[in-house]
């Protein structure tokens, strides 16, 4: 069965349609790569994932116990954040919001469930640590656990690495893989980066307004659109 | 000291005034560490401004203020924020020409409605003598809403504040929690802007909170550091504007500005060990 299929979507601003076509089908475990240009839409598929942006036409359905608050979301990291008095912990816990239903105040099992994503993303002695002052590497790691108490089921991830130096973001793009691999998380990336997450991909996504292309990678390495965008960016 | 302290406390005047200052700062302390880190805190010093062109045409019509003023400043608060969400109008450009402009339409409507100048003052700059004793049993109620809201709330307050985008990817209403926000900062300036003066008020939305992070590192710990900050220099505020015959919203605005002052040099030594 299907965890997330999109039928005929499209998405528009003030009337002007950003992306149309989107048709894509994603199973359990799969590791889903989104690319294109700026301004190709993909952050307006993402929030139309989440349920922040209503889609002009077309469905979005989730299958196999999913549904969109129970979704790990990585966002950008926006200004306000960067001062921001905030222990690590605060933030890690601030992942089981969606898991709140009625209630109001975290449980023992929801701080246990923080704490258990902070020891697996190497973070736990900085759990008293200000948010603010650890670096850009540690700060991803942190929301990354938070996504995690969000979800067991699904990341989805917007440019996760932009800002991090090369060695940071490989060591980020191996925990994604490995939580992929051996946890099942379904994995939706939207990337530029042609290298590691590109080779853990299953499935690849080319918007350019409309979807130029979905399919394996295999089938997107040998096709026109997959040719054009791995030979363009290798010029660079 | 302690005799005029005492002399102080057995004034009915100088009791509503702590009563409703007390609770108003702790109000505006607790409101004020959300908006400031949102950067909203422009729409305190808006919503003050529109709460004085309120209270004028209250006083020239001879209606009672409260009951002008509270309705006024709740829409324009609506109406403030949508603007700051609003992308393409530039947000505190938009806050400035409706504060200035209630401003001179407050005092114009004073001058021509009974040119007394006493009024303007008081209502710019505050007037200790001000409270009723309808002021303090609102407080009372205003603050304990606000407390409890904001305890059982916390952890939204923090999603939302923190990060909006995944606190509304986890299914909480962003804009019900920003405009309740902004419905009980309206609340609270209104309350507190006849004793601390319209253009004083919005001081005690943002002092507490910029101090209390000048030092703390987590939200619960800036959150508890602001109250208690708001109450103290509040307190010490007031007592020495009585002490010195110095006037009361200004002299606890300067109490604030030293607590940042005095918190500064705290965060700055820690800083450098
Ligand atoms: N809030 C908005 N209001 C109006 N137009 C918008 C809004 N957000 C995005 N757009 C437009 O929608 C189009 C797609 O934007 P989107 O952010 O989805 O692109 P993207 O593929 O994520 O680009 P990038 O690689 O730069 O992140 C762009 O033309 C953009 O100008
Ligand atoms: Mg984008």
């Amino acid at each position: 069965m299907a965890q997330i299929q999109c039928t005929d979507l499209s998405f528009t601003y003030d009337g002007v349609t950003v992306a149309e076509g989107i048709n894509f089908t994603l199973k359990k475990g799969d590791y889903l790569c989104i690319v294109g240009e700026n301004g190709s839409g993909k952050s307006t598929l993402v929030r139309g994932l989440l349920g922040l942006k209503a889609p002009a036409a077309g469905t979005i359905t989730f299958g196999d116990g999913l549904f969109a608050r129970g979704i790990g979301y990585l966002p950008q990291q926006t200004h306000l954040q960067k001062d921001f008095p905030a222990s690590v912990r605060e933030v890690v816990l601030s992942g089981c919001i969606g898991r709140f239903g009625n209630g109001l105040f975290y449980t023992k099992k929801e701080k246990q469930l923080a704490a258990y994503h902070m020891e697996k993303m190497g973070i736990s002695d900085l759990a008293g640590r200000c948010y603010r002052e650890l670096s850009g590497g540690q700060q991803q790691r942190v929301r990354l656990a938070r996504a995690l108490c969000a979800t067991g089921e699904l990341l989805l991830l917007d440019e996760p690495t932009a800002g991090l130096d090369p060695i940071v973001s490989r060591e980020l793009y191996a925990m994604i893989e490995h939580l992929n691999k051996t946890e099942g998380i379904t994995v939706v990336m939207v990337s530029h980066d042609t290298g590691a997450p590109f080779y853990a991909a299953s499935h690849v996504l080319h918007l350019k307004h409309s979807q130029l292309f979905f399919g394996t990678r295999e089938d997107y390495l040998a096709s026109e659109a997959g040719k054009s965008f791995l030979g363009g960016l290798s010029d660079v | 000291m302690f005799n005029a302290i005492f002399d102080m406390l057995s004034y009915p005047f100088m009791q509503r005034a702590l009563a409703v200052g007390i609770l108003v700062s702790l109000c505006a302390a607790l409101l004020g560490v959300s908006l400031v880190l949102r950067r909203y805190s422009m729409i305190g010093d808006g919503l003050s401004h529109v709460g004085f062109g309120a209270l004028a045409i209250a006083a020239v019509a001879n209606l009672a203020p409260l009951k002008v003023a509270i309705p006024v400043v709740v829409i324009a608060a609506f109406f403030l924020l949508r603007l700051s969400e609003d992308s393409r109008l530039k947000g505190d450009s938009a806050i400035a020409v409706i504060s200035t402009s209630a401003l001179a339409f407050g005092v114009l409507i004073l001058s021509v409605g009974g040119g007394v100048n006493t009024d303007v003052y008081n209502y710019m700059f505050g007037s200790i003598y001000a409270m009723s004793e309808d002021d303090v049993v609102l407080s009372l109620s205003l603050s304990f809403i606000v407390l409890v809201l904001f305890i059982l709330f916390y952890n939204r307050i923090f999603s939302v504040t923190f990060d909006e985008t995944f606190a509304r990817a986890g299914g909480i209403r962003v804009n019900a929690y920003t405009m309740l926000t902004a419905v009980l900062t309206a609340i609270t300036i209104v309350l507190g802007m006849r004793m601390m003066g319209a253009m004083l008020i919005s001081a005690l939305i943002i002092f507490p909170a910029l101090t209390a992070m000048r030092v703390f590192k987590t939200f619960r710990a800036v959150t508890i550091a602001a109250a208690l900050i708001a109450i103290v220099s509040f307190a010490v505020g007031i007592t020495l504007s009585y002490l010195f015959d110095a006037p009361g919203g200004a002299t606890v605005v300067l109490v604030n500005l030293g607590a940042m002052l005095l918190f500064s040099c705290i965060g700055a030594i820690g800083k450098r060990k």
